[in-house]
């Protein structure tokens, strides 16, 4: 097949959305698609074969954050000249409620029409401002995914209708197979964590105070941070012996990630909130680490409600820190979560999910004819269908 | 002798008083005055930012970035204001600089009048908050005059804030004769 994916945010800004659109095109190109990738970024930013830059992506304040994100006519073009010399099978879209390139080639574009919605905290009421525009084009997209129930919560309550869902992949094996760092190890046990330490919701505070908790009954055990932030300011409220039990990585590589996860003894996950899917979660099963997460909505779905994993009060130092030494003295139950964890996460390997999603391209591809641009001339008419 | 110097003293700080409350409650009209046009050039521009966001002439990823940006401008309290305003010319930037889209809307009659007033309004906003902390600052010396803090001639009033935000025009906007240049600002 000839797939168009249309990723919404900067290709050189690492994230989510970004990553995952990176993996399905690279799977797909493994299985003999013909694919191409429109992302936003410069044209002279090193790029896979498989990308074709939209331009400089430009930082907006977007949701209460910055997005890097590709608008305006000039994009317009560049993406009308996308669809024509692609002539696809299916177009597939990324987030296309964010200002972008993925809303930009819905309105461009008509016939077999797919889009992915990652994201569960959509804000309401920019969304009703702005959803008499989006609607006639948002109408044009034949099959709706959502990354995980919150996402599909969240599209149902704003825009209406239903999704199918369809989860992040994952590549278990790369997780599985990674060689764990003995210099990361520490003597009575070694606990994980991944996330931006700057980012609240990520619950780096939480964990901190609960590890201090646990280091006291548990001296030598140790606490391996990894992700974007400044460590120094995340240390500045540690008394020295906790914060010579800890070690931050800093951002880590992926082939770092998974030697991390296959490093630890307890992978905690303290986020407080806004989590739409918890993909780490995933990496981390793949990698064979028993799993102590806050009971979030999304989390007790990726854990099966606590079955192949340990759920502990959202945000609750002291239940925390409780959970995560039963956890390290209790080595046949940690054996027991990892041995459920790895036959659990195959369910979100990028075999499984790749041969859900051709499913929906082979649905809303046939008989459809290929991806057309919309012929509409004045923008007026292009937008009021 | 003395009783009459000392009536012509009392009259003398009677006088001064008086001429410094009159002059406050001047200048407190005047920073009133300033704050309240402001609310309505700022009320304005979101306005005429979201009508051309729903005027179906934009591209809709612009369209989204900008009646987003309007929206939470219109909605936001006084402690979110100066940053969702801010927030709003960046978004104004972002979709009118270097885009091409005015050149686009110069094209469609509907479109050009909407721009007019967008950079009309942008203009205003600029200006009106140049007068709004003008007499904030006007006010803010009165108030710290000895006679009017040991009279407490200023009451229970608030001490006047100023109102910060981000609101230079986008040049691309302001091309072409939209606006009155706005170089007579430094």
């Amino acid at each position: 097949m000839r797939i168009g994916i249309v990723c919404p945010y900067s290709w050189d800004v690492p994230g989510g959305v970004q990553f995952h659109v990176r993996d399905l095109a690279e799977v797909l190109v493994d299985r003999g698609h013909d694919v191409s990738v429109l992302a936003p970024a410069d044209d002279d930013t090193p790029l896979p074969a498989y990308v074709v830059p939209a331009g400089r992506a430009v930082p907006v304040p977007y949701n209460g954050s910055v997005a890097r994100v590709n608008f305006g006519p000039i994009s317009a073009a560049r993406v009308r000249r996308w669809l024509r010399e692609g002539e696809f099978d299916v177009l597939h879209i990324h987030e296309p409620a964010t200002p972008s390139l993925s809303v930009l080639a819905c309105w461009a574009a008509t016939g077999p029409i797919v889009a992915t919605f990652h994201t569960s905290t959509l804000r309401s009421r920019a969304m009703l401002a702005a959803y008499p525009i989006l609607e006639p084009t948002l109408e044009k997209i034949r099959a709706r995914i959502a990354v995980s129930e919150d996402a599909r919560r969240t599209l149902v309550e704003h825009i209406g209708g239903d999704a199918v869902l369809i989860p992040n992949g994952v590549f278990v094996d790369r997780f599985a197979g990674a060689t764990p760092e003995p210099a990361w190890r520490g003597e009575a046990g070694t606990v994980g964590f991944i996330g931006r330490m700057d980012e609240e919701r990520k619950g780096l505070p939480t964990l901190l105070a609960a590890f201090e908790l646990l280091l006291a009954a548990r001296p030598g055990t140790r606490l391996v941070v990894a992700g974007r932030g400044d460590a120094e300011e995340a240390a500045e409220d540690m008394s020295a012996s906790v914060r010579a039990a800890v070690t931050f990585l800093g951002e880590v590589s992926e082939p770092e990630k998974a030697r991390l996860l296959r490093t630890v003894d307890v992978y905690v996950a303290p986020n407080l909130g806004g989590e739409s899917f918890g993909i780490v979660l995933v990496e981390a099963l793949a990698a064979g680490a028993p799993v102590l997460a806050s009971d979030l909505d999304a989390f007790r779905r990726v854990l099966d409600d606590g079955r192949v994993g340990v759920l502990f009060p959202t945000g609750d130092v002291t239940a925390l820190a409780a959970a995560l030494g039963d956890l390290l003295d209790d080595e046949p139950r940690r054996q027991e979560l990892s041995r459920a964890g790895s036959a659990w996460c195959r369910r979100y390997d990028w075999s499984t999910v790749v041969e859900d999603l051709l499913a929906v391209y082979e649905t809303v591809a046939a008989g459809a004819g290929a991806v057309r641009e919309d012929e509409r001339r004045t923008w007026r008419e292009r937008l009021r269908l | 002798m003395t009783w009459t110097l000392g009536v012509a003293l009392l009259l003398v700080v009677g006088w001064y008083l008086f001429f410094s409350a009159t002059r406050l409650d001047r200048i407190h009209a005047r920073v009133e005055g300033a704050r309240s046009a402001l609310d309505a050039q700022l009320v304005r521009r979101a306005s005429v930012s979201l009508q051309l966001a729903v005027s179906g002439l934009l591209d809709p990823a612009t369209s989204l970035l900008v009646a987003g940006a309007a929206h939470e401008a219109r909605e936001a309290d006084d402690a979110d204001r100066e940053l969702a305003e801010s927030n709003l010319t960046r978004a104004l930037h972002a979709a009118f600089d270097e885009s091409g889209l005015p050149e686009a809307l110069d094209a469609d009659p509907a479109g050009h009048a909407l721009i007019g007033e967008l950079a009309g309004a942008c203009l205003r906003v600029e200006l009106a908050r140049r007068f709004l902390n003008d007499a904030v600052r006007g006010a803010r010396v009165v108030r710290r005059k000895r006679a009017v803090r040991y009279a407490r001639l200023a009451g229970h009033a608030p001490w006047p804030p100023t109102f910060e935000m981000d609101d230079t025009p986008p040049p691309g906007l302001m091309r072409g004769g939209r606006a009155a240049p706005s170089t007579v600002l430094p």
